[in-house]
């Protein structure tokens, strides 16, 4: 009997001791921190992206609060969160719109030309290393995935050797693309529908040489769209471009495209 | 000019174009090959039952890597005979008397916990077989230490119902009754059980890999000839071994001899030559293969003599292994032309 | 002047099935002429050339067409006579895309006389006329890399040169260029070695010749015997990669090249026998590098030669003069089997670097893999660097660049013995490339930021 009256107040004097100091070092060795910190924390999405730039959610909102970050990093919390970080902040809200990733490349395996067998390591960046790629056209995706192994959201899939952005689970946190070695991922509004899935802006001939569904510049977008003065595209080169400033909305142009590379974004949806 | 179309395209791989040729089965099978010899004795001496011990263990690490892979939806890897060769060693360590359905769970294990988990091949940080003989030796340690079948066992004069290993015989019989002897009876004593011939040539007791010396030594030596491994790690644990039991025994002729009982029997061999060389758990350097042979040889002395075990070459192992890491990270190799 | 076996073998390498013997035995043959060429301005190392002519405007053989662009590029001159058709983006044999030059070669290249250089006199050039003419000549290294040879040429003012070390190893398999031009052009060679010691002030030669072309040796035995000064032929043992600069100086003085560092740093420079004909062309002749010798070989073409070929000829050409394709080619290398380049189509063009076109099929090719790493250290024992391959592939795949860097990736040098030996069939060189890459373009960067920093 003693002995358990014995081991029972060792225990609980090793307790209160251990109690004692932790509510000593909790008063002497508290970190101040900025109690905003944790507010803007728990207001960012806490999918730790990465795509303000900072480590993580807790890294940018220490950031904002000690202000050498701006409100409106945030993509995938969008104008609802950052408006409620500029009001904990107690500073203006930036207006944000909902931007996603968009593949610029719309050659499957049956439209564009593939220059050889490529047997090498399963990565975008080795395989565009290797003899330039084996994709005839030097612009094009190579499909081999290095943007859908980034994504935090698992938005982005490979089919038809082809990478594919799902618009719903996109948060625009671009880490694809940065991480594609071909850079033909852009994060564009939304809202857009209507997309130039091409990014060669060589010359027509060069084009039709490697792939079936090639942007030549033929400018036929432009004039079914209103013409140069309705402003919906811009061209570098022998490329198109969607001018996100003010896009086309008219579903025509994606069956008047000769090349059939203007998309609307439906046609990407399905499946998911 | 137009590029190659589809079916005639060349290939496009980054260099080097050419290749020894060498593969991951071909290793597997060299070492299957080099362990032959071993087993055919063991099957000489212990019958039809080594050859149900080393089929069921085989079987079982086969079909648990098929089923793991499947599980895993991961590609098919039978075909690199690591599997095959995890059963044979696992076999060549189980005593020629275990039960059949022991073995199988023993495979099972190797394979399916110390292998597949970790993701198969190149990954697992412990020698499976080994780790399945750790496993086996504590779940089933009466059928794991069970020794029968032994022309040694009536030249030493023991009780006839169990019989030990000699190095069993070296740590319960002649520790006590040794220390009684006069050096030169126990020089008379070790002849008379001729104790070196017996384990050099097989003849006594122990796994179905540890009978035969020769054998293995046999092995080793195609292994080498193969370069498949380097002498490194045999010659850094066996000569570790020798070492310490030399100095362990009072550094005389009669130590002498029991260095060589030490090195040559309880499977110290099958260890230092195919089961410490495994790749994946040991370093990968010269001078880590050195430092881990030294460490294995160390560790088994401990346990030999100072331990409770007869033996201890599994444990010195499974426990250098967890020091592979820590040894590469100091044992890299010095850049050509760095000071 | 005397033969020495050498004495100093490096840690690893390994023996590739060399396949010499396919073209060991054919003289050079020049290719007739092809109807077009496309120089690129990317011969080399370094910056591209800046290109001055016109696409209508006619050329003459010899004539400058690329401007040197920076300190360390090299000019480009027509490798024919003939008419500027284009100047279009190309892809060159190492996959980039560059700016080249398509000249629609003239039927009667008599016509039009080339431009040449004013001939140099050696002995009584000065030292300077000499290396401006290296450089005018648009001479760069013809082993691989091509580093430009004015700048090896010109060592930094605190760093004397004792050892020129000829390259005349040529330990890719296949490759026999360089066994060719020591077997007929010794005299030019030793030629280039009295220009280049003029230049580097005299220096101790070692002409490095791997033992397995005794002909080369015994042609270069003759050819320097009456020559002056400490000139010696070291016969290196056949190994791969006995051709890398810092391993060949090893063999050939018993010097260590410090990680990171340049030969020089060690008073060695080292130059590829067909670059020293050159200069010796460009000197005497005046003659700037327009052509070079490509071994074209390989199971999967009929014939293989050795071609001395102008500059900017397609590999369809050189293939056709070959005698064409065997059926079932399945891989085209631009250079040999183990730091060569796989092109995708016969389109491109040689370089002042194409040493070698190789044409392989299904029996002389394997897959790679991407099967786990077992540790069998294979790779660490044929790392003529000392590194660990294995630690670095895994640590790259793992995406951990900072790992390889401290396994010293950034000392490999790309010779692929380490794939070469790996029984997992892994692609271990292309993943220290990787790594390289990345940290490049990451010390690029730092530096680009601290350049901006500086500014502000």
């Amino acid at each position: 009997m003693t002995a358990i009256l014995t081991a029972i107040a060792v225990i609980a004097a090793v307790g209160a001791i251990a109690a004692l100091a932790l509510a000593i070092a909790d008063k002497y060795l508290a970190v101040q921190e900025d109690p905003r910190i944790g507010l803007v924390t728990a207001a960012l999405p806490g999918a730790n992206c990465g795509g303000c730039g900072f480590a993580g959610c807790g890294d940018y909102a220490r950031a904002l609060v000690e202000g050498t970050a701006a409100p409106g990093a945030c993509a995938p919390g969008g104008e609802a969160v950052n408006a409620e970080i500029a009001n904990i902040l107690g500073v203006a809200a930036a207006a944000t719109e909902r931007r996603v990733a968009l593949v610029k490349c719309c050659g499957t395996r049956a439209e564009a030309v593939r220059v050889g067998d490529y047997n090498g390591i399963c990565d975008c960046a080795s395989a565009a290393a290797t003899a330039g790629g084996d994709k005839g056209c030097r612009f094009g995706c190579l499909g081999y995935g290095a943007c859908a192994n980034v994504c935090p959201k698992h938005a982005i899939r490979i089919e038809d050797g082809l990478a594919i952005v799902d618009k719903r689970l996109c948060i625009g946190c671009g880490k694809c693309v940065a991480v594609c070695p071909r850079r033909l991922i852009e994060l564009v509004p939304a809202k857009a529908t209507i997309h130039v899935l091409c990014n060669n802006p060589v010359r027509g001939p060069e084009v039709t040489k490697v792939c079936g569904v090639g942007c030549i510049g033929c400018h036929l977008c432009e004039k079914n769209s209103g013409g140069k003065e309705a402003g919906h595209f811009t061209f570098n080169g022998f490329l198109a471009k969607v001018n996100y400033e003010n896009p086309p909305t008219d579903a025509v142009l994606v069956d008047k495209c000769p090349r059939k590379c203007i998309r609307e974004d439906a046609h990407f949806e399905t499946g998911h | 000019m137009l590029p190659k179309q589809t079916g005639e395209r060349y290939i496009l791989s980054s260099s080097p174009h050419a290749h020894a040729k060498s593969s991951v089965s071909g290793i597997m099978l060299d070492v299957i090959i080099a362990l032959l010899p071993a087993f055919a004795c063991s099957v000489w001496f212990f019958g039809v039952k080594a050859l149900l011990v080393a089929g069921t263990c085989i079987a079982s690490c086969i079909v648990t890597e098929a089923l793991s892979r499947i599980a895993m939806k991961r590609e098919n890897t039978i075909g690199d005979l690591s599997a095959v060769l995890t059963g044979l060693l696992l076999a060549l360590n189980l005593p020629p008397d275990i039960p059949l359905w022991m073995a199988a769970v023993g495979g099972v294990f190797a394979i399916g916990v110390c292998k597949q988990v970790f993701g198969g091949l190149g990954y697992n940080p412990f020698n499976p077989a080994l780790a399945a003989r750790a496993f086996m030796l504590v779940s089933f340690s009466e059928a794991m230490t069970r020794w029968s079948s032994s022309t040694w066992k009536a030249a030493a004069g023991v009780d006839a119902v169990t019989t030990a290993t000699p190095l069993q015989y070296l740590k319960t019989f002649a520790t006590a009754a040794w220390e009684k002897m006069p050096d030169a009876d126990r020089v008379l004593d070790l002849s008379n059980v001729s104790f070196l011939k017996a384990t050099f040539l097989g003849n006594v007791n122990g796994c179905l890999g540890e009978v035969c010396s020769l054998a293995l030594l046999a092995g080793a030596a195609y292994l080498l000839f193969r370069r498949v491994i380097t002498w490194h790690i045999p010659a850094a644990f066996l000569g570790t071994v020798a070492i310490y039991a030399f100095f362990n025994y009072g550094m005389n002729v009669n130590a002498l001899k029991l260095a060589e009982v030490h090195v040559l029997s309880g499977g110290a061999i099958l260890g230092a030559c195919f089961m410490a060389t495994d790749y994946v758990t040991s370093p990968i350097t010269a001078k880590g293969k050195l430092i881990f042979g030294c460490g294995c040889g160390l560790l088994t002395m401990l346990i030999r003599t100072q331990g409770s075990f007869p033996e201890g070459v599994s444990f010195a192992i499974l426990i250098m292994n967890a020091f592979t890491p820590l040894i590469s990270r100091f044992t890299q190799p010095k850049t050509f032309g760095a000071k | 002047m005397k033969t020495v076996k050498s004495a100093f073998k490096f840690h690893g390498g390994v023996h590739p099935q060399y396949n010499k013997e396919l073209a060991r035995d054919k003289a050079i043959e020049p290719i007739p002429l092809p109807k077009t060429l496309a120089i690129s301005m990317s011969q080399h190392l370094g910056a591209p050339a800046k290109c001055i002519v016109k696409p209508g405007e006619h050329v003459a053989k010899g004539q400058l067409i690329g401007e040197r662009n920076g300190f360390i590029s090299v000019p480009v001159h027509a490798s024919a006579a003939g008419t500027v058709k284009a100047i279009e983006s190309r892809q060159g044999p190492a996959g980039s895309w560059a700016d080249a030059v398509i000249i629609e070669t003239d039927a009667n290249q008599a016509e039009t006389p080339p431009v040449l250089l004013a001939p140099l006199d050696w002995k009584t050039a000065t030292k300077d006329e000499l290396l401006a003419r290296v450089n005018d000549a648009g001479i760069c290294g013809m082993g691989g890399a091509g580093f430009p040879t004015s700048v090896k040429l010109s060592p930094p003012p605190d760093k004397h040169c004792e050892y020129l070390v000829l390259n005349g190893a040529e330990c890719e398999p296949y490759l026999t260029a360089d066994f060719r031009v020591m077997l007929e052009h010794a005299d030019k060679i030793r030629i280039g070695v009295e220009i280049m010691r003029k230049i580097l002030n005299g220096p101790a030669v070692r002409i490095a010749v791997e033992a397995n072309k005794p002909e080369a040796i015994t042609a270069l035995e003759k050819a320097f015997a009456d020559i002056d000064g400490n000139v010696e032929i070291v016969v290196l043992p056949v190994l791969y990669p006995q051709g890398s600069e810092k391993h060949q100086i090893y063999a050939a003085t018993k010097r260590l090249v410090p990680p990171g560092a340049l030969p020089i740093a060690v008073g060695c420079v080292v130059e590829n026998v067909g670059t020293v004909a050159a200069i010796a062309d460009a000197v005497t002749n005046g003659a700037p590098l327009v052509s070079r010798v490509t071994t074209v070989s390989g199971d999967g073409i009929v014939e293989p030669k050795n071609v001395l070929a102008p500059i900017g000829t397609s590999y369809a050409d050189l293939a056709a003069f070959c005698g064409g394709e065997h059926e079932g080619v399945r891989k085209v290398i631009s250079g040999g089997t183990m730091m060569g380049f796989n092109v995708p189509h016969l389109a491109i063009a040689t370089t002042k670097t194409t040493s070698g076109l190789l044409f392989l099929t299904e029996k002389n090719i394997f897959q790679y893999s991407s099967e786990p790493c077992i540790n069998c250290g294979r790779c660490l024992r044929a790392c003529p660097m000392q590194l660990n391959p294995a630690g670095i592939s895994r640590a790259v795949e793992a995406d951990d660049i900072a790992t390889a860097e401290h396994l010293g990736v950034m000392n490999c040098i790309e010779c692929g013995a380490c794939s070469f030996g790996c029984p997992a069939y892994r692609s271990i060189t292309h993943l220290c490339r990787r790594a390289k890459n990345s940290i490049r373009a990451r010390m690029a960067a730092e530096k680009a930021k601290a350049a901006a920093a500086k500014k502000v």
